[in-house]
């Protein structure tokens, strides 16, 4: 009998830990290598590769899809405004604040909105980000309907000089990108993920087997929840204007964000990654040709629903069979110990 | 007085909203399919309707005798070219895919019409009114409300008197078996869609009749619908007409008490309707 031995990870796998900690260093490094527009484009490209990743945890693996997360990035930007203008806190602060109270307001939602099924619970999820929006258009004090800037002082005071300024900014955002992506694959590394896995392949036989499936879905909403309002209040910090409109715009924070994921691959860490770095390079070549773009976008992702369900990544990991953030595990026949 | 003619306006919104939530109902009680772009439908009728009064110098609602074929005819090619291949028991497809497809009509719309608003004119309807009592009541909704009414009332007859609606009783019950017993469920499944986008082409040109309109405001109209469906209960279209009538209710009442509050309103009542009656006012089926 030949001898067998369980492992998580692979060749595969430890190759692409070199390297992503190598692009992570030359990314830490940008501020000395970058000009400031490719620094402000990739602080934007983080912004949208934590939501894709936070998205793609809720729909791909809880199976909560969502069209309503711009709910949670206006709110954590008008809660670091709030928080900054009003309680007088330093931005930085704010925006891990921003993170709890996202928290605290999606327990209520979600108690309400998990009552639908399906396809309704996703136009649930669109009535509470419209109800959040008519809702901060209301606040006069945040500027109502047409919105508010942030003041130069508090803008002054995350940093000496506007250099620092913005490597911080780009610093934030790529440190959220890492963080959002850490905490996605622990998660599904851990107990509750396992659940998680098996309620994405069956939700029926996942709870005949004893797991909790309401509380697992709630704790990866509320958990995506507090995140998106992080990455809310970090994409307002650097666009330092805010109205309801920007904040709870559907097209700018859940369409793309559900393209990206759809055309990168669903239900993986790395489709999110991949969909993030091809929806820029379009963005980038075709962005003249607006309403057109917008359109080719969303043939692109009806194609690949029909077509390549599992998107791009899908693809490749059906031709050459790799991972590279090592979730399952495989077994290895073990030359040593066979016979 | 005040309130009374809030409720009354109200209740005669609702016919609208009922007619916008009427083809959300059929085709989710047919193929449990939701559909994304249902709003983007709708506004894309209005722009229908608009073109053929420009082009024909007709009136909006002789118009109607093109834009309802046109619809029902893009019902069904959308349904057997596009949407029949995503159902399944996975509800990602058919959900992505009409989201896609509500982006796409949006920004075709945007790009044939720009993004001006603009309004159907109806000429002397628009402002005709009946007097009761101290209240005016427009003959403009009160037609709205009536057509909601009969379109209400037909596809309740359609759906339990007629051959094609036992097809489609059959089909939601269940699709293999009606398979089996000689049904072409694709076909079936696009008629579905066609009368869904009939009664959307006339619950858009009536929306362009009584408003402006641009290209944005389809994912609004899908929420109005949505929430009427959830408010009246699953698979019950006189219950859609309540649930509609609720919401226009809250809008107007909310609309009283501060102009700010009328959409606020109508989506408050939704939630607490989801709170207590998760499952509508009058429920059919389980979702």
């Amino acid at each position: 009998m030949t001898g067998t031995s369980v492992t998580r990870t692979s060749r595969a796998a430890r190759v692409a830990a070199i390297l992503g900690a190598v692009v992570v260093v030359i990314l830490i490094a940008a501020p000395w290598w970058a000009g400031r527009a490719d620094m402000r484009l990739m602080g934007e490209i983080f912004l949208y590769l934590s939501l894709a990743c936070l998205w793609n945890l809720l729909a791909g693996y809880a199976g909560l899809v969502s069209v309503g997360q711009q709910a949670y990035v206006g709110f954590g930007g008008y809660m670091l405004f709030a928080l900054t203008m009003f309680a007088g806190l330093p931005p930085v602060a704010a925006i891990a604040i921003a993170g709890v109270l996202g928290a605290l307001i999606s327990v209520p939602v979600a108690a309400l909105i998990f009552r639908l099924r399906g396809a309704y619970f996703a136009i649930g999820t669109w009535v509470i980000a419209e109800v959040f929006r008519l809702a901060f258009a209301q606040a006069s004090a945040l500027g109502g309907g047409s919105g508010t800037s942030l003041p130069t002082s508090i803008v002054r005071s995350l940093a000496d000089g506007r250099s620092a300024r913005e490597s911080l900014s780009y610093w934030l955002a790529l440190g959220m990108g890492l963080a959002v992506i850490a905490a996605v694959f622990l998660l599904l590394r851990s107990r509750r993920g396992l659940a998680l896995t098996a309620i994405r392949d069956n939700e029926l036989a996942a709870g005949s087997l004893g797991i909790d499936i309401w509380r697992t879905k709630f704790v990866v909403y509320v958990i995506v929840s507090a995140l998106t309002a992080m990455v809310g209040a970090l994409i307002f910090l650097q666009k330092l204007r805010i109205s309801p409109d920007a904040a709870f715009s559907v097209n700018d924070w859940t369409a793309f964000v559900i393209f990206i994921v759809v055309i990168g691959g669903i239900g993986t860490i790395e489709g999110p990654i991949i969909g993030t770095l091809i929806f820029f390079a379009l963005r980038e070549t075709l962005a003249d040709l607006g309403t057109i773009y917008l359109m080719v976008l969303g043939f692109v992702a009806i194609i690949v629903m029909l077509k390549a369900p599992k998107g791009v990544w899908g693809l490749i990991r059906d031709r050459f069979d790799v991972q590279f953030f090592p979730l399952g595990y495989r077994v290895l026949r073990d030359p040593k110990k066979g016979p | 007085m005040e309130w009374a003619n809030a409720i009354l306006q109200g209740t005669l919104l609702g016919g609208l909203y009922a007619l916008f939530a009427a083809g959300l109902s059929l085709i989710f009680g047919v193929m449990r399919l939701v559909n994304i772009a249902h709003g983007d439908l709708i506004v894309m009728a209005a722009y229908f309707g608009l073109s053929t009064t420009v082009m024909l110098g007709v009136h909006p609602l002789v118009a109607l005798v093109l834009v309802v074929p046109a619809m029902a005819g893009f019902g069904y090619i959308l349904q057997r070219g596009v949407l029949n291949h995503t159902l399944g028991d996975d509800i990602l497809p058919p959900l992505l895919v009409t989201f896609g497809l509500s982006v796409i009509i949006q920004n075709a719309l945007l790009e044939a019409y720009s993004a001006d608003p603009q309004k159907m004119n109806a000429g002397a309807l628009e402002t005709a009114s009946i007097g009761l009592g101290p209240l005016a009541i427009g003959v403009l909704p009160l037609l709205t409300f009536g057509i909601a009414v009969a379109v209400i009332a037909g596809l309740q007859w359609t759906f339990y008197r007629t051959a094609l609606g036992r097809a489609f009783r059959a089909v939601s019950d269940d699709q293999d078996t009606a398979q089996l017993m000689g049904l072409n469920k694709a076909h079936v499944f696009g008629l579905a869609m066609a009368l869904a986008l009939a009664v959307t082409a006339i619950a858009g040109v009536l929306l362009g009749i009584r408003t402006s309109f641009d290209p944005s405001i389809g994912g609004g109209r899908l929420i109005f619908g949505f929430e009427a469906v959830i408010i009246g209960g699953l698979g019950n279209l006189w219950g859609t007409l309540a649930g509609g009538i609720i919401l226009g209710v809250a809008q107007t009442l909310g609309a009283a008490v501060n102009p700010g509050w009328q959409l606020l309103a109508g989506h408050v009542a939704f939630l607490i309707v989801l709170a207590v009656r998760p499952n509508g006012l009058f429920p059919r089926i389980s979702g």
